[in-house]
């Protein structure tokens, strides 16, 4: 692995997997009284989202702050980077500031990547645009270890939007390294080309691969796409593909319900499958902090494996 | 002034000639041919292994100027052809104000009258490159227009297209359309597994073959000549293949980067690799190949397409499509191609120096007794790396810095006189 974390596509499975039982040891360190470790004491680190964000950001500086780093935030709107401010330069000040790791999100694919071959510092790609999004997809692997026991062997299926999932690849990669098998589904106009070539199956009827899935991952529906005329209607999306109650009682009945948030409650899913017994989309937003102190602690702590108490 | 070129290769397709001679240049014109000429006050350039062929021409560049002289100037875009051994280009009319008037062209005329290649102007097929009404085209053609294209984009309808055709048969001038359905294409790269892969929208064949196929029907239906800037998909090749089997008066061209290139280089996103149309299959690629080699594709350009350092240092969604290639067209394609034996010798040099002036209806050079001495002389064997800091060209856009590459031109003569 380099010096930075900008997906899962070249990450190795032996990394993932470290990834995974080193958040077991975080994930110890959070249920403690005195939530903090001084593993990261000194090192600096600065969150550059060019996207709104709640809990991906939030995350990171939790992380962050609990293994004793300064974080500092910066929020740029979408807009100025079009107005000519170059990410370069920016990149190039924050570094110049003494920065250790820059955690970046960013509307265009690529953007962590243009900034990773600028800067010394380690760089983590907290999503760019319809690419990846690496640490979701350590937390999803992560939740789904911890609910089910295991990943290899499981039938995921991921329902939504495939073509501008971020979530989508990087869960599509993971879990096909750890040996489930993937299924994505919804409507043609967005599952993008070629997807099967990923190693996953393809299907446009939900109620046709619902019952063999161990898991359900519900993507956030973004409205602006019906206006791009990708799909005719909300109502219409909602009758294929939305995961509700008569859904889920064709699932299995441990089927685990995921979500990678924000949700849209009453279009991709409604308000009883999201706090059913089979959600398990809280227990993600919990393990989003301790997969970041891992992913933290391999860049930054000298790729040290041990926690100091 | 007379100089000989001594025991050169001598290679012109159009006459079946491949012969090692000596060549002799005298006021402006060849004045010989033959073994061991030996004439009093000339001086002699022992070219032994040297390739002599028509003097090549790259009939799609961008010189930018007016407009974006911080991208390129006609000066630096000239220099940097001959460089790269062509003694004459056609320049793209996308400049700012787009070169769709006399005052444009003559500027461009007058700017380029002392340049080291001669620069034949494409004027636009629409005022303003705005796809209402048709430029005055008669005007421009008699003042130096050589051809009309609103490259850069697509001839924007069905309608323009038809009665941009007809009207340029009055002065027998090609229509040069950048093939693209407009609505399918607003991507960024060719829409396939990588697009996929990267996040990144796509752009798919299909938006190049509906623009072929129009284009190629209203051709039909005018009796227009139709000439299909940078091909970029199998479908289109076998498109233009169809046609001219059919009769319809209709020509193509490929940039050298989509001879070479496919989608997959995109990965590491290296916005150097962004161009439009966008690079795709492997399967592509081949269909470009045999389509040049079968000459059902007539020449080979590099789309020259200079950009700054800044533009291209951007985010992919947001820096500029374009490589700049003039200079390097030459040796990737004697090194990538020819010598591999990927492209034959006759193709290669027809391509270059021959196609291109029939299309755009210029008198092509001749390697012959009493014709203009213009001349591109190759060193198929020398072997140097492709460097962007030491390009002529204003642009350093290049995906090739650090290539070696083995074959390389050594030297222009155009009207009688060396140029580099």
């Amino acid at each position: 692995m380099t010096k930075d974390l900008l997906g899962l596509e070249e990450t190795s499975e032996k990394e993932i997997r470290f990834f995974l039982d080193s958040t077991e040891t975080f994930k110890e360190v959070l249920s403690r009284p005195i939530k903090k470790v001084p593993t990261l004491r000194g090192k600096t680190i600065v969150t550059l989202f060019y996207e709104p964000s709640t809990r991906t950001r939030m995350s990171f500086e939790l992380a962050g702050k609990r293994m004793g780093a300064d974080v500092s935030n910066i929020a740029v709107s979408g807009s100025s980077i079009e107005k000519g401010e170059s990410l370069k330069d920016t990149i190039r000040t924050i570094e110049a500031m003494g920065t250790d790791l820059i955690i970046i999100r960013h509307g265009k694919a690529g953007a962590p990547h243009l900034a990773a071959k600028t800067t010394n510092a380690c760089v983590i790609n907290a999503g760019d645009g319809a690419h990846e999004h690496p640490t979701q997809g350590l937390l999803d692997l992560f939740t789904i270890q911890e609910k089910k026991g295991k990943i290899a062997g499981l039938h995921v299926l991921i329902v939504g939007d495939i073509a501008h999932s971020r979530v989508a690849r990087s869960d599509i990669w993971g879990l096909t390294k750890m040996g489930a098998k993937v299924t994505v589904c919804g409507p043609p106009t967005l599952i993008p080309v070629e997807i099967a070539k990923m190693g996953v199956s393809v299907s446009y009827d939900l109620n046709s691969v619902l019952s063999s899935a161990d898991v359900i991952y519900v993507l956030r529906l973004q409205l602006e796409r019906q206006k791009k005329g990708l799909f005719p209607s909300i109502q219409e999306y909602i009758q294929y593909y939305a995961i509700t109650k008569e859904r889920l009682a064709q699932a299995k009945t441990d089927a685990l319900i995921m979500h990678p948030g924000p949700m849209n409650i009453g279009l991709e899913i409604t308000e009883e499958v999201a706090a059913s017994i089979h959600s398990a989309i809280q227990e993600q937003v919990f393990n989003g902090v301790a997969i970041r102190m891992a992913v933290l602690n391999y860049l930054l702590g000298g790729k040290e494996h041990e926690v100091d108490s | 002034m007379k100089w000989i070129l001594k025991n050169a290769r001598l290679f012109d397709p159009s006459r079946n000639l491949d012969i090692i001679s000596d060549l002799l240049i005298e006021n402006e014109k060849i004045a010989g041919i033959g073994k061991n000429l030996s004439i009093e006050g000339a001086s002699v350039h022992d070219m032994t292994g040297k390739l002599a062929v028509p003097g090549m021409m790259d009939m799609h560049v961008h010189l930018r100027e007016p407009g974006r002289e911080d991208k390129e100037t006609i000066e630096t875009g000239c220099k940097a052809a001959a460089k790269g051994g062509f003694i004459a280009v056609a320049c793209m009319p996308n400049t700012n104000p787009p070169l769709d008037d006399l005052s444009t062209l003559h500027y461009v005329l007058n700017k380029s009258r002392n340049a080291p290649v001669k620069v034949y102007p494409i004027a636009c097929v629409s005022k303003g490159e705005k796809g209402e009404e048709i430029s005055e085209m008669g005007k421009l053609a008699e003042e130096g227009a050589v051809g009309f294209s609103d490259d850069g984009k697509p001839v924007k309808t069905a309608e323009l297209m038809r009665r941009a055709m007809e009207y340029s048969k009055m002065f027998d001038k090609v229509i040069i359309d950048h093939n693209e359905e407009e609505t399918l294409a607003q991507g960024v790269m060719h829409e396939g597994y990588y697009s996929t892969l990267l996040g990144l929208k796509g752009i798919p064949s299909e938006s190049e073959t509906i623009a072929v196929a129009r284009n190629i029907a209203l051709a039909e239906l005018t009796g227009g000549r139709y000439h299909a800037a940078h091909l970029s998909s199998a479908k289109s090749v076998d498109l233009i293949r169809k046609a001219k089997e059919k009769g319809v008066k209709v020509t193509a061209e490929v940039t050298i980067h989509h001879l070479l290139l496919t989608h997959e280089s995109l990965i590491t996103y290296d916005t150097n690799y962004k161009i439009n149309p966008p690079l795709r299959t492997e399967t592509d690629r081949e269909a470009l190949l045999k389509g040049l080699e079968d000459g059902t594709i007539d020449c080979i350009v590099s789309d020259h397409a200079p950009h700054t350092r800044e533009e291209k240092e951007m985010e992919f969604d947001l820096a500029p499509f374009g490589i700049s290639g003039v200079e390097i067209l030459v040796p990737l394609l004697l090194s990538e191609l020819i010598t591999k034996e990927k492209l034959s010798l006759k193709r290669g040099v027809e391509a270059l120096s021959l196609k291109p002036y029939q299309i755009l209806g210029l008198k092509q050079p001749s390697i012959k007794e009493n014709e203009p001495a213009n001349l591109t002389i190759l060193d198929l064997n020398a072997s140097r790396i492709i460097k962007v800091s030491e390009f002529q060209s204003k642009g350093k856009n290049s995906p090739y810095d650090g290539k070696v590459v083995t074959g390389t031109p050594v030297m222009t003569v155009l009207n009688g006189e060396r140029k580099t």
